[in-house]
């Protein structure tokens, strides 16, 4: 006879056998600091809507997945890196490109599929790459990036070069069985890496608590003995804190580290999608109550920055991204000859 | 009754191997589960363990005895109630079999002929003795040559490779303290540590992705699958991930790993564990595909392959692990990648093959030879990029071919092999171009069923017959 199940017990949750971070602080910005962070919000959802546009146009083909509403993650998190870290993501990879320093007009030529883009038109919106700012993709095959960004992060390690990896994967990929490979790895051999769950709360069409049977992702390295934090994501200075502290924790040699950063895209999963899994109302209540660029406007100008800078700092940057478009336009298709160039490096 | 202790088959293709020591001697008593010796085979060292209880009457293979057969008797156990003294060891004459076995005596003891089950894998090991007739050209005349095993020959590669460049280290489930899980590895770990030598666990897809991901961040690689049937779980970065970065970076991304393994059918091991991925990483563009023959072909061509700047699928195979062959002796051996070589210059009739299937060639060879037939035989050891030109002019010389090829039929090398001489050799052809494959099946366990589904001699030499009108 089956023994019937031991009551359960009401206690405190049991003390956690290994050192946890801090709970992360939001990141006390200065004025010039802030602005900047603003800057790369505002450059961001400028550059995809943008890109929409040109996608509604016929000139982006494919796949094109945007970035509106996540901005606050990668700029929080990638202001606080160095020039020697590495940064690895998935196939929604404009905006992380964009703040590794590589030119808008080469994503933006990329993304139309020219000769001057950053993979000389061959990669496309979810293959974009660049060895020279650390960006490692672009990622089209989900949840792909996640050992790979441990490898790159082994790669850090082996050559004892002081870097760190910053692994984006989303809500979605969090419940591919590779992705739990890569934790156990990455924990066995304490590699530096920080994992980042973008949760945007739908893996296209399919909400997190559909999806995900533990739908708290940040715990979801606990049986790997990987701390995770839960970080509002909508909240740039909350990101940059969170940041902070998960790379201290990496560069004292404590291991990986989670970051869930809860988020909302506010397009649909790519240009295709109606988004008819979410009423219009969620997503414009998000967009009125959290947008991450409306709340550092206000934060800014309640520490007494003009409107008229801002107003400035905003044509600025539809400058930029008009002329990224027009380059990205006018210039021209690959050669015929490129078809077979860089299938290998060497001949044999 | 005295029951007789033989020496044991370790794995499938063992033979023969050293006793390397006795831990009881005559006179103690032994049970079930008690370590009587230690015996060394090509891999590894293994205990040999007691199944009956009694008393060692009398050993008649001593310890340090190399070329120990399997089967033979190497000594007597007395049963309770025996007396050991009175038990003597069987005289050849009274060894099972002995009358229609050659006995090969021991320098000790009679061996009775080891119980050879006929397999597929049995023939194709068997063949695989024969040495290419001609010497390779890229080998300097006059080179000193030593002899050793495959799994020798690859070791010294990555070795090699190792101390020459920082960057090349070696993953892989069970590399580094179990010195390899069929000992290809082995003595890697000593040499150059653990920061280098990484035993990873279970989870090829895992580690195949953190390996390309070290490639993408600037170091070399060496992944090794146990097998590459479990590369099946990891196939998506080695196509996905690995041969695409160049092309899809613009060229700016570059990804020099080596996915390296056993592959094709071992022995008995049955439809899971006996597969050839050949023809399906061939047809990946971005990837190189590398499957020697031979020690010489192993060792030159993975030091190629770990010096190459792009992603190499390398291809070896479990039953040629332990067959010797002859290695030239020089400080720095390598090969060039996507050439193949001539095992054996014939008139009228080609022989395409690669890997293990090469010395089914040669064996066929030698076969077609007493029946006048002047076979050449070529080995195709990369086969992304395939060799066309020496087999399109191989074809111009005899006007005839047959594929020999370890795998499935459809879809493969061979069926690739056809297309281009259609394509590319149609005028020189005097017969259809025909295909010597295993089986269109899942490869089955039972012996005879092994033997059937897979390529022998036997069907390249009807084969041949067929294309040169003689049958």
């Amino acid at each position: 006879m089956a023994k019937a199940p031991a009551s359960r017990r009401k206690s405190e949750p049991p003390k956690p056998n290994r050192e946890r971070p801090d709970e992360p602080k939001r990141y006390k910005a200065s004025e010039e600091e802030l602005l900047d962070f603003y800057k790369q919000m505002l450059l961001i959802r400028r550059f995809e809507e943008k890109a929409g546009q040109l996608y509604g146009l016929g000139l982006i083909g494919g796949f094109c997945h945007l970035y509106i509403g996540q901005e606050a993650v990668a700029v929080g998190l990638q202001s606080a890196l160095s020039d020697k870290d590495s940064v690895i993501t998935g196939y929604r990879d404009h905006g992380h490109m964009l703040l590794c320093g590589i030119p808008p007009r080469d994503v933006m030529a990329e993304l139309t599929g020219r000769a001057a883009g950053i993979s000389k038109g061959k990669g496309g919106s979810m293959h974009m790459f660049s060895v020279e700012h650390k960006f490692y993709g672009g990622h089209g095959i989900v949840g792909a990036q996640v050992p790979l960004g441990t490898g790159l992060a082994f790669a850090h390690k082996y050559s004892n070069d002081g870097g760190i990896t910053l692994a984006y994967f989303g809500d979605g990929a969090a419940n591919q069985g590779q992705v739990y490979e890569a934790f156990n790895m990455a924990e066995l051999w304490s590699l530096p890496i920080v994992f980042v769950i973008e949760n945007n709360q739908y893996a296209m069409g399919t909400s997190v608590n559909r999806a995900s049977s533990e739908d708290q992702l940040y715990k979801r390295g606990e049986s790997f003995r990987i701390p995770g934090i839960q970080v509002d994501g909508m909240d740039v200075l909350a990101a940059r804190g969170a940041a902070e502290e998960a790379l201290q924790w990496v560069r004292d040699g404590k291991g990986p580290i989670i970051l869930e950063m809860k988020t909302y895209r506010y397009r649909g999963h790519s240009m295709s999608d109606p988004a008819k899994y979410r009423s219009r109302d969620e997503v414009q209540s998000v967009r009125e109550k959290s947008d991450p660029i409306e709340h550092a406007k206000r934060e800014l100008m309640e520490m007494g920055v003009s409107e008229e800078s801002l107003k400035d700092a905003e044509k600025e940057i539809r400058k930029t991204v008009n002329e990224a478009a027009d380059f990205a336009e006018s210039t021209p298709e690959p050669e015929a000859g490129e078809l077979y160039t860089d299938v290998l490096v060497e001949t044999y | 009754m005295a029951i007789e202790l033989k020496m044991p088959a370790l794995s499938p293709t063992m033979e023969e191997g050293t006793l390397a020591k006795w831990l009881i001697k005559e006179g103690d008593t032994v049970s079930s589960g008690d370590i009587m010796a230690e015996i060394e085979t090509d891999k590894a060292t293994m205990e040999f363990e007691a199944v009956d209880e009694g008393t060692l009457a009398k050993i008649v293979v001593p310890e340090g005895a190399e070329n120990v057969k399997v089967g033979a008797v190497i000594a007597m156990l007395a049963e309770e109630g025996e007396d050991a003294s009175s038990i003597e060891a069987p005289s050849a004459d009274s060894a099972p079999k002995a009358e229609e076995a050659k006995v090969e005596k021991g320098p000790e003891s009679p061996a009775p002929e080891p119980h050879k089950v006929e397999t597929g894998a049995r023939q194709m090991y068997d063949a695989a003795e024969h040495d290419a007739e001609v010497a390779d050209p890229e080998i300097p005349e006059g080179t000193e040559m030593v002899t050793m095993t495959v799994r020798e020959a690859l070791r010294d590669a990555m070795a090699e490779e190792m101390r020459a460049d920082e960057r090349v280290f070696v993953m892989g489930e069970e590399v580094a303290e179990y010195q390899g899980a069929y000992k290809v590895t082995q003595g890697l770990l000593d040499e150059f540590g653990d920061k280098r030598v990484i035993d990873t666990p279970i989870t090829e897809y895992g580690f195949a992705g953190v390996g390309t991901g070290a490639a993408m961040g600037g170091l070399k690689p060496i992944v090794e699958f146990m097998t590459f049937n479990f590369a099946m779980q990891a196939i998506d970065h080695i196509v996905n991930s690995a041969a695409k970065t160049n092309y899809m970076s613009g060229g700016q991304m570059r990804c020099p790993i080596v996915f390296r393994g056993p592959n094709g059918a071992a022995s008995r091991v049955a439809a899971q564990h006996s597969q050839n991925y050949g023809p399906w990483y061939a047809s990946v563009p971005g990837l190189i595909v590398i499957a020697p023959y031979d020690a010489a072909d192993g060792k030159g061509l993975l030091k190629a392959a770990i010096r190459s700047e792009d992603p190499v699928v390398f291809l070896e195979n479990e039953l040629m692990y332990g067959r010797s062959f002859e290695v030239p002796k020089l400080d720095d051996f390598v090969l060039p990648i996507g050439k193949a070589r001539i095992m054996k210059p014939g008139k009228d009739v080609t022989l395409v093959s690669y890997s293990i299937g090469v010395g089914i060639a040669l064996e066929a060879a030698e076969k077609l030879a007493a029946e006048n037939i002047d076979a050449e035989v070529i080995d195709l050891r990369t086969l992304r990029p395939l060799d066309k030109a020496t087999v399109l002019k191989s074809l111009k010389k005899t006007n005839r071919m047959v594929v020999v090829e370890e795998g499935w039929p459809t879809c493969s090398i061979s069926s690739e092999i056809v297309a281009i001489c259609m394509e590319e050799g149609f005028d020189d052809l005097d017969a259809p171009v025909t295909r010597v494959t295993n089986e269109d099946v899942p490869l089955p366990y039972a012996a005879n069923l092994e033997k059937i589904a897979m390529i022998d001699s036997d069907k390249v030499v009807t084969a041949v017959k067929k294309v040169c009108y003689k049958d």
